[in-house]
């Protein structure tokens, strides 16, 4: 009986700790109540589970007893204080009684801490280190470790969003439908910005750093269960895409390995074809944007045998669709890629020449290395030379540089 | 990790309504999709309960008893093992197979313990009795 309790409380721990979390802070209005009381209700369920079984339902068990003993807290607090204002906040706690058929509302409340951790009043920053912080239930240090930041950097930044969110009064709540989409998008910003940081540190010298990319993962796969936006279908479906080629997209040397010249069998083809499958349903969607584009993109991409084997003129037509919804410089860029992939390199030229000399593209390393890849293609040797060397004095990262360096190697003398 | 994902029945399956054209096709193509994903180890439908029977225990008696067997809704009509990364990536291939039933139905996704859960309580010679006999399974 004792080690089944123990167990039992371990698993109720791992799956349900965070969920358990959420519908405190909610009933105790404070990200700190919340924690203590939780603290209080694991310890209360490892002294009575053992002696007297597991309850029927344990996360309500837990939410109930965490209320409680915060209300016990705030009593005891309310000696030292000013009686009036413990009376007050005690009062105004609700009483959950979440039964069985309260699955729902407690659904809802993970919705509504991550609302909360995302909201936009909060620096980037602050809502990636909240959302880590409260809504994975990382410690301190992990997240510091991950972004290289100090652990007192870390810390600071979470209490002051947590401030900012009192004071602010920033409110425990599933935005309104007109606000829905918007605030969703802030939502998504993080957790791609939180997968971006793990994917672009995916090198063997921090191999020790938390593994970001799986986070953003988890994250990705919460938010499919709980809210049904195609945008948040796309954005997990590019997620699990790009994931499924990390062992291919570096060499031995930590070298950068470019699409076309991947290992296709160091794909993760379960990861490639859920990603696949969740892109397409994203894209049938009414309301998908650019995740889901982006997303089909790379979709697209893996579907090809090889290299040569690629649909070019579906991916340019989905870049078509993402540049008039997202009129960026990149993914202008990308798109005269794949029109020159489509057409010729002629065809390609076409488009990037105008960009050479414009800003913001005409200081992007990119542009000039896609613009010596086309001139390459097209035989124009010298120039191709010309531009690889330009984009050498833009990058900034080594593997990048060392890349393009190898490219100018290979044009010859 | 492993899971067992299983169609309960309906009273349509329980009579024997075979299924259609349409659906085997339909089915035989989330098969395919599901296989190329490299997820999919076993896969069967089930003849209804009338076909079945049940041995029941009780102590050291055994008693068979034939179907067909009442609480349709708890029977199962059909079922897949899978080796997924996660619950969340089993429900949704879940969500994309198609509807197998006409009438509501419900797919149920059931985890399989493996080795690791099951603690002190499997002795080393325990667990090469069953890796062995799993590999002697896989063999034929």
């Amino acid at each position: 009986m004792s080690s089944e309790g123990v167990a039992s409380l371990e698993a109720v721990y791992r799956r349900d700790g965070r969920r358990i979390f959420a519908t405190l802070v909610r009933l105790l209005g404070s990200f700190e109540r919340a924690e203590e009381a939780e603290h209080d209700a694991f310890i209360a369920a490892a002294e009575q589970w053992p002696r007297d079984g597991v309850p029927a339902n344990p996360v309500a068990w837990l939410v109930s007893v965490g209320r409680f003993k915060a209300i016990d807290r705030l009593r005891r607090d309310a000696r030292f204080a000013s009686i009036d204002d413990h009376a007050e906040i005690v009062e105004q706690i609700p009483d959950p009684a979440p039964g069985q058929g309260d699955q729902e509302t407690i659904e809802d409340d993970r919705l509504r801490l991550i609302f909360t951790c995302c909201h936009p009043s909060l620096s980037e920053d602050a809502r990636i280190a909240l959302t880590l912080r409260e809504v994975c239930g990382l410690a301190t240090e992990e997240i510091a470790r991950a972004f290289l930041a100090t652990p007192s950097t870390l810390a600071q930044r979470i209490v002051r969003a947590k401030a900012k969110i009192r004071d602010a009064r920033i409110p425990y709540e599933v935005p309104e439908p007109d606000q829905f989409v918007p605030r969703l998008d802030s939502v998504l910003r993080v957790i791609y910005l939180v997968f971006n940081e793990g994917y672009s540190a995916s090198s063997g010298a921090e191999a020790l750093r938390l593994d970001l990319t799986a986070e953003a993962i988890r994250l990705g796969w919460l938010l499919v269960r709980l809210c049904a936006e195609a945008e948040v279908r796309g954005l997990l479906a590019l997620m699990l895409l790009h994931h499924a080629r990390r062992h291919a997209r570096t060499d031995g040397a930590g070298d950068l390995v470019p699409l076309e010249e991947q290992d296709r069998s160091l794909w993760d083809a379960r990861e490639l074809a859920v990603g696949s499958a969740m892109a397409l349903d994203a894209l049938r969607t009414p309301g998908h944007g650019p995740y889901a584009l982006q997303a089909a993109i790379v979709a697209v991409h893996s579907e090809a045998g090889t290299a040569a084997e690629t649909d070019w003129a579906q991916i340019a037509g989905l870049y078509d669709r993402l540049l008039q919804r997202e009129p960026s410089t990149v993914v202008a860029l990308n798109r005269a890629v794949a029109i020159a992939m489509r057409d010729g390199p002629e065809a390609g030229l076409a488009q990037i020449e105008p960009m050479l000399t414009e800003a913001p593209l005409a200081t992007y390393h990119l542009t000039h290395a896609a613009h010596a890849d086309l001139c390459r293609r097209a035989g124009r040797i010298a120039e191709a030379r010309l531009s690889y060397t330009r984009a050498l004095d833009l990058a900034r990262q080594e593997p990048e540089r060392r890349f393009l360096r190898r490219r100018i190697a290979e044009l010859g003398a | 990790m492993r899971v067992m994902v299983l169609v309960k029945a309906t009273t349509e399956s329980e009579a024997g309504v075979m299924p259609s054209a349409d659906l085997l096709t339909a089915m035989g193509r989330f098969n395919d999709e599901i296989a190329k994903a490299g997820i999919l180890e076993a896969a069967g439908g089930l003849k209804p309960s009338s076909h079945g029977v049940r041995v029941r225990f009780s102590g050291s008696a055994r008693t068979v008893i034939g179907g067909p067997f009442a609480e349709t809704k708890e029977l199962v009509a059909g079922l897949w093992i899978w080796n997924v990364g996660s619950l969340e990536e089993a429900i949704e291939w879940v969500r994309r197979c198609p509807n197998p039933m006409m009438s509501e139905s419900d797919i149920e996704i059931r985890l399989l313990f493996g080795m690791e859960d099951f603690g002190e309580a499997l002795t080393p010679e325990a667990r090469a009795l069953h890796e062995d006999a799993l590999a002697c399974g896989k063999e034929h």
